[in-house]
């Protein structure tokens, strides 16, 4: 018997319109764990190197963390994976909600499409019944629209739907896929419409087994308990916080490069306050999960929509507006289905390029004078790919090489070719400069999280802290104990810092815990409900797989460089590693290469960033091994690259 | 047949429809608690007390299952309140052929709330302890009642023949069908 997952995946071909149901192997659960994990492992076995993101060929996988639909509290991401057309590379997002549970009722574990269907579709699948249903009269709707729409038209209010918007339809760069309080970002929405997928609609009522379920039921309660006692601890505080003092001092204001000083004073709190207070009409949560991280807003003439966290401000910091600009905004670009962090960067960057007289008139007419107006103006043009909203709809990086003229220029805040959130900072921080150029997900909320970003000061709170630090390997108390306010830490601990980080991130991304519970909570307070040691029991319980914290770590490890590998395979290169050059303007280049070096040869990669032969073949990938030296990205001797590194030279 | 004052225990849950935050635990918890055995799996379709969440209507009514009836209501409410368009459905927690709520997955037999009887008692229904932004709160109070003998469904029907032609011409019409065997 299958414990926790259901053991099987939905295979869609939109090409041919055809569906099976496909028994998984409960080895990869084991080797990978679920959700992204074994995600990775699918697209590293059917995606080979060459493939065009917009190629039938790539895959959109849907994918629930391996504890959703187990008692346990918070456990209800989906990830969703596919190539990005933006960055060529692996794209990755998460969202909470109630669609993955829902999915696992139903009786799968994936939903894996290929091929591209000839005109708009949705699925939906209600138990061992799925089919393909024409969605001609939902094109143009919005996101969220679209899913009452479909709970409508199935006379079912328990559906769960994820929907694209507009943008998704219109192959927008920036797309997003929404479902309810939550939205799936960084490229996965573009290939969801370039497959003419509209919507996925789900209904499931059947069991999910557990292996030792009245013991996973008694650690769930304390959990449940424990993550509601401690609202300093877990979820997000910030979400509920009035005081912005911390996003908008220290974040950059319009495309990425102005620090608007002593913006925020009690006089603009109270004001943004009764803002919230006037078009929020609850907060709200995800599936068994006692926070309440989301609020539902409705403001005066737009449909109803949720924000999380700083999404309430990325517009109107890049427009150098007030809170209710934000509000008013998102509205649109919600239902159109747009990523919150990077749309708002596009838009500031498209104003900086009419500023500077590189875009005219005549690619913008009738351009108003008013920023916020202009942001209004700019995303009807984006999601319709309009004139210059064609370019800016391949974001920052593409844009500014088709038009060109300078434009390249003012693309100073991407890495990866993916926008990055503006947080331009004065020191160079040197876990953060690895977490930056490594990390494969494009946003540093899904890589930091684990170790504090700021010292304490006093060394009694310091000890205070970590004697109650339960969630720490021991070798982080001892850097943070030696750690001062305005010291580096050392390069070993910086190493070990972005890979613990990183580490606690790729076992949420399998698992499906969500991250303020767990990866990104710890840097705040340093008591998140799950971390690397009381994680292996609850999997264990659930799956019955017998799971150590140790064996959790390299599980995460595998998943890490099997991911890195798929990257390396389409040609990512410590070229490609690399903050931008204004990301802090104190900055010391010898020594965050010997960083980086360092990073490297921890992660058991050689100069170049690729995972040697040995790194991969002691985490049981020995496929990827033998194809780097097929491929001749490894030569087979340790240390050294291969002269043909591009993923052109395949020889078959 | 005689009608006293009597003291009957009344369970009740209360419901504020504005503190709740749609995570859906009091489902999880109900369908743990009455799963054989007992917490070995959750499953919200087998739950004795749903959310009926419409989040773009800002309606979140967590309604618990009563009994089975074999039709639908031949017309059904709308209620406003601040604004917000309810069903009557969306309070309503009859096992009705209108909609798939609380019917056993499996079976399609009705399910009901039973409060979480248990041995020993729970200090409140499961639903209850679980939500912890006190959407549900439990109350137990003692009210006083006119205890009825209910009457079976012979005793009915007879009783409306009596009321109709009085029992003595109802006896001797009984004793006159016996004799004539």
């Amino acid at each position: 018997m299958r414990y926790a997952e259901t053991g099987y995946n939905l295979e869609i071909d939109l090409t041919r319109g055809n569906i099976e149901r496909v028994e998984t192997d409960p080895r990869l659960t084991e080797l990978h764990l679920g959700g992204q994990g074994t995600a990775a492992k699918i697209l590293w076995d059917r995606v080979p190197p060459e493939t065009d993101p917009f190629s039938p060929d790539n895959l959109l996988i849907f994918s629930t963390g391996l504890l959703l639909s187990t008692p346990v509290p918070g456990a209800n991401r989906t990830a969703v994976n596919t190539i990005s057309p933006q960055t060529g590379l692996y794209s990755h997002s998460l969202f909470g909600g109630f669609f993955g549970p829902e999915l696992k009722h139903a009786g799968y574990d994936k939903i894996i499409i290929r091929g591209k269907s000839p005109s708009l579709v949705y699925l939906y699948i209600n138990n061992d019944k799925v089919e393909l249903r024409d969605a001609s009269h939902l094109q143009g709707k919005g996101a969220l629209e679209t899913g009452a729409l479909i709970k409508k038209e199935l006379k079912d209010q328990e559906v769960q739907v994820v929907a694209i918007g507009l943008a998704g339809e219109n192959r927008v760069y920036s797309a997003t896929i929404e479902h309810h309080n939550s939205s799936a970002s960084r490229g996965v929405g573009v290939i969801m419409g370039d497959k003419k997928l509209k919507a996925i609609a789900v209904r499931g009522t059947k069991d999910i087994n557990i292996a030792r379920p009245a013991e996973l039921f008694e650690l769930c309660n304390n959990m449940y308990q424990y993550i509601h006692d401690n609202p300093h601890y877990t979820g997000d505080i910030m979400a509920h916080e009035d005081d912005e003092e911390f996003h908008v001092d220290n974040f950059a204001w319009g495309n990425a490069r102005t620090r608007v000083k002593g913006f925020w004073n009690k006089e603009r709190e109270e004001k943004w306050k009764a803002i919230s207070d006037k078009v929020r009409v609850r907060w709200t949560g995800c599936y068994n999960c006692p926070k309440d991280c989301h609020q539902a807003i409705k403001y005066p003439g737009r449909h109803t929509y949720f924000t999380k966290c700083y999404s309430k401000l990325t517009y109107a910091m890049a427009a150098f507006k007030e809170l209710d600009f934000d509000y008013d905004i998102l509205g649109v670009t919600q239902e159109y289905g747009l990523d919150g962090f990077s749309t708002p960067q596009i838009l500031a960057f498209a104003v900086e390029l009419y500023e500077a007289g590189i875009l005219t008139d005549q690619d913008l007419p009738g351009f108003p004078t008013d920023t916020g107006e202009r942001f209004f103006y700019l995303v009807e043009k984006l999601v319709r790919r309009e004139g210059v909203g064609d370019a800016l709809a391949n974001g920052v990086y593409w844009a500014a090489r088709q038009i060109g003229k300078g434009a390249e220029e003012y693309d100073h805040n991407s890495i990866k070719k993916f926008e990055q959130v503006p947080l331009k900072l004065g020191m160079i921080n040197y876990p953060y400069f690895l977490m930056y150029a490594t990390g494969e997900k494009m946003n540093i909320t899904q890589i930091e999280g684990s170790y504090p970003q700021i010292p304490i000061a006093d060394l009694e709170e310091r000890k205070k802290f970590v004697d109650n630090w339960e969630a720490a390997p021991e070798r982080f108390k001892k850097w943070f104990m030696e750690w001062e306010p305005r010291q580096h830490p050392t390069i070993e601990a910086s190493v070990n810092i972005c890979d613990w980080n990183e580490t606690m991130h790729y076992v949420d991304d399998a698992i499906g815990t969500c991250a303020w519970l767990s990866s990104f909570r710890g840097q705040f307070g340093g008591r998140p409900a799950y971390h690397i040691y009381n994680l292996p029991k609850f999997i264990s319980l659930a799956t019955g797989m017998e799971l150590d914290t140790d064996e959790l770590w390299k599980i995460a490890a595998r998943n890490r460089n099997l991911i890195r590998a798929f990257n390396i395979r389409r040609g990512l290169r410590r070229v490609d590693e690399a903050p931008p050059a204004n990301h802090w303007k104190i900055r010391d280049p010898e020594k965050e290469q010997q960083t980086l070096d360092a990073y490297y040869e921890f992660k058991g990669w050689n100069k170049e960033g690729i995972p040697t032969k040995e790194t991969l073949d002691k985490l049981g990938l020995d496929y990827v091994s033998e194809d780097f030296v097929q491929r001749g990205i490894l030569t087979g001797n340790e240390g050294a690259p291969s002269k043909e590194t591009s993923a052109e030279t395949e020889k078959n | 047949m005689k009608d006293q004052l009597e003291k009957k225990k009344v369970k009740r849950i209360k419901i504020n429809l504005d503190k709740c935050v749609g995570c859906r635990a009091c489902e999880i918890a109900c369908s743990a608690f009455h799963a054989t055995p007992k917490y070995s799996s959750i499953n919200p379709a087998r739950s004795r007390i749903r959310m009926v969440i419409d989040e773009l209507n800002d309606e979140y009514v967590p309604i618990r299952a009563r009994d089975y009836t074999k039709a639908e209501c031949d017309g059904r409410h709308v209620y406003t309140i601040n604004e917000k368009e309810y069903s009557e459905c969306s309070f309503c927690g009859a096992v009705c052929p209108a909609r798939n709520l609380f019917k056993e997955p499996d079976s399609g037999l009705p399910l009901k709330c039973d409060m979480c009887v248990d041995d020993p008692p729970l200090k409140e229904p499961l639903c209850v302890q679980v939500c912890k932004v006190e959407a549900l709160t439990y109350e137990e109070y003692e009210e006083e009642v006119k205890e009825e003998v209910k009457l079976g469904e012979m005793e009915i029907g007879l009783q409306s023949l009596v009321d109709k032609h009085g029992l003595q011409k109802l006896v001797d019409t009984v004793a006159r069908m016996s004799q004539k065997g």
